[in-house]
């Protein structure tokens, strides 16, 4: 990370379509050479605010700076930053080679030098051989190999991605998923990628931004965001929690306030065997669904809650016992995550 | 699709009955032309190439000819800039009363030529002052050539969506390379079906052209009204519109061969 001047800072940022608030109140720096992921469900403004930085929408209020110099007012070929597109936009009417070479051609560069320079951002995606083809000739993932090449052969310093891998098959996403990762790094520039998969952006990013309805929800590392929830929107979003209410968590962790806990760090064993734990819990296996190299387990406590746990599948398992069979499950106090603090109650 | 034999008996009978209505006037008129019949009494008593030979002769027959391509070719040209000016405008930027604009542009197609007639003439005349001339009557045939070029580019438009001029200029590109080079290729065909249906539109009109046409412009259709009816003429007529048959099916066969070429390429 160099020098202290943000790639891209957003000052209270709010973009309204009439009553819709679709970005509300935004400020965010992002780091020079980070790849910084905002994550967030369905209609919550990430395209917006990344239509924002590309210079597509101007903003109701609040100012954009690339690299310390305001560009809200710009207009989007006066922004240094280029955008990979969900639907990847690509001309239909050129060759893959045209298009990779367009924003080369468009700021004059001549043909020989710009098709060299096209031909080797084909090979870094492996393209190099479907250079004459036309887009329509080629697969999702090829298609989007070729927005990416076109983006980043005129250097942007920021690159923008909108859920660029959302249309691909589970496992061209993965691949695909280590392929960006390497060229970031290659490249050496700022990513901002934007997807409602918090897997993806868990395993892919350097820092993670959690919208919900137009705000940030939270902003830290991939590890803060899944361990240690500072909403009990962000700790249901991300991954499963179990949440405690203000009540609940007064019976089973004896604190008042909302609490969660990951499936993963509850255990589990058949009641009446010792279990180490901080706290234990009795209660009654609800469910018994199998995910693989795992089982997750949901249990009815008697405390009235229900939880879900995450057990792995080696010998000594709970889940052979079948549903309706009695369970103790237990955690530790340093696997609990205060979400709220407790609610105010009046002073007798 | 699979149709049972009575079916496509029925069908074979409706379609060749319904070309039959279309083309055997076409080929009676065709026929006549090479009648020795002056007045195109049916059957042809015998056969002479002497119409054509006249047709090819006539001064009259030719120059309104020449007047019509060049009122259709300026008229469409006119339509080409403007209609694709005003469809970028009223589908890529949002103003006070886009909707209004929008109608009063598609207007004129539906106007009856009687009306678009009698207006533009009292607005050249009496409101502008200005002699009718072949330039009143590319700008009468322009206001209706409009719309057709509109209505295709318009149409273009809302089907490609903004994200590839997005793209573009998120590239770097200014709107003007932006139209150029993505915006136009896009609409090409579009244009072309707009052009081709504001030149027909213009090369046969009658009504709004005998309103604004000055009295030295004579165009095809103006042409033909006037000598249908002189007996010495008809055969000639008839010459003129084979003539005019064979010179329609070369643009509605190009159209054909673009529109065929672009369902390869999509
Ligand atoms: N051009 C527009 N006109 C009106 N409302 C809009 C427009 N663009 C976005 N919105 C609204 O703004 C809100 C945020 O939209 P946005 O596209 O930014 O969501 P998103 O987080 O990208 O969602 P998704 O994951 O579904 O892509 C939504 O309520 C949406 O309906
Ligand atoms: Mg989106």
């Amino acid at each position: 990370m160099t020098g202290v001047q943000p790639a891209i800072r957003l000052t209270g940022l709010t973009k309204s379509f009439g009553s819709v608030h679709a970005v509300d109140g935004v400020d965010l720096d992002i780091i020079e050479g980070e790849f910084f992921s905002m994550l967030g469900p369905s209609g919550s403004g990430k395209t917006t605010v990344l239509r924002l930085i590309a210079g597509f929408e101007q903003p109701t209020s609040g100012t954009i700076s690339l690299l310390g110099q305001d560009v809200t007012d710009r207009a989007p070929f006066d922004r240094d930053v280029n955008t990979v597109f969900q639907d990847y936009a690509l001309f239909p009417h050129m060759s893959v080679l045209d298009n990779v070479a367009y924003g080369l051609r468009v700021r004059g560069v001549a043909k020989r030098a710009r098709h060299e320079q096209a031909r080797q951002a084909l090979d870094t995606v492996r393209l190099g051989s479907f250079a004459d083809r036309k887009p329509s000739q080629l697969s999702g993932g090829q298609r989007q190999r070729v927005a990416l090449a076109r983006a980043t052969v005129v250097q942007p310093k920021v690159l923008l991605l909108d859920e660029p891998l959302g249309a691909l098959d589970l496992k061209l996403r993965e691949q695909m998923q280590v392929e960006l990762k390497e060229l970031q790094r290659t490249l050496g520039i700022t990513f901002i990628f934007v997807t409602h998969d918090q897997q993806e952006a868990l395993t892919l990013s350097d820092r993670i931004a959690v919208f919900n309805e137009g705000k940030i929800e939270q902003l830290g590392t991939p590890a803060e965001i899944y361990e240690r929830p500072a909403s009990p929107f962000v700790a249901a979003f991300v991954g499963t929690s179990n949440i405690f209410d203000d009540t609940v968590s007064q019976t089973l962790l004896g604190r008042a306030g909302t609490h969660s806990v990951r499936p993963e760090k509850v255990s589990v064993t058949t009641e009446n065997r010792p279990l180490s734990a901080d706290r234990t819990a009795a209660g009654v296996l609800a469910e018994v669904i199998y995910v693989g190299s795992s089982t997750q387990l949901i249990v009815d406590l008697d405390a009235g809650t229900r939880v879900v746990v995450l057990e792995q599948n080696d010998a000594h398992r709970v889940a052979t016992n079948g549903r309706g069979a009695r369970v103790t499950v237990g955690w530790n106090d340093s696997d609990i995550v205060t979400l709220a603090p407790p609610v105010l109650t009046s002073h007798p | 699709m699979r149709l049972s034999r009575p079916a496509r008996g029925l069908l074979a009978a409706i379609t060749a009955v319904v070309l039959a209505l279309i083309y055997l006037p076409l080929l009676v008129v065709f026929v006549n032309s090479f009648s020795t019949s002056q007045n195109l009494t049916w059957p042809p008593p015998g056969f002479t190439l002497e119409w054509w030979a006249k047709a090819f002769q006539s001064d009259g027959a030719l120059d309104a000819v020449l007047t019509s391509l060049q009122v259709a070719l300026a008229s469409t040209a006119v339509a080409l800039v403007l209609g694709t000016l005003i469809s970028l405008g009223l589908q890529r930027f949002e103003f006070f009363g886009r909707d209004a604009i929008s109608l009063l542009v598609i207007l004129p197609i539906a106007l009856p030529g009687i009306v678009t007639g009698i207006a533009l003439n009292n607005a050249f005349r009496t409101g502008l002052g200005v002699q009718l001339s072949i330039l009143t009557l590319i700008i009468a045939h322009a206001t209706f050539c409009i719309v057709t070029v509109f209505n295709n580019v318009i149409a273009r438009l809302r089907r490609l969506g903004t994200s590839l001029e997005d793209a573009s200029s998120d590239l770097g590109a200014g709107i003007w390379t932006t139209f150029r080079l993505v915006t136009f290729p896009q609409l090409r065909s579009a244009l072309f079906a707009g052009g081709l249906l504001a030149f027909a539109l213009s090369f046969d009109e009658i009504i709004v052209t005998t309103f604004t046409a000055g009295s030295s412009v004579k165009t095809l259709p103006l042409w033909i009204l006037d000598n249908l009816f002189r007996p010495h003429q008809a055969p000639v007529v008839n010459v003129i519109a084979v003539v005019l048959v064979l010179v329609s099916i070369i643009p509605i066969y190009f159209a054909q061969r673009i529109a065929g070429a672009e369902k390869v390429v999509r």
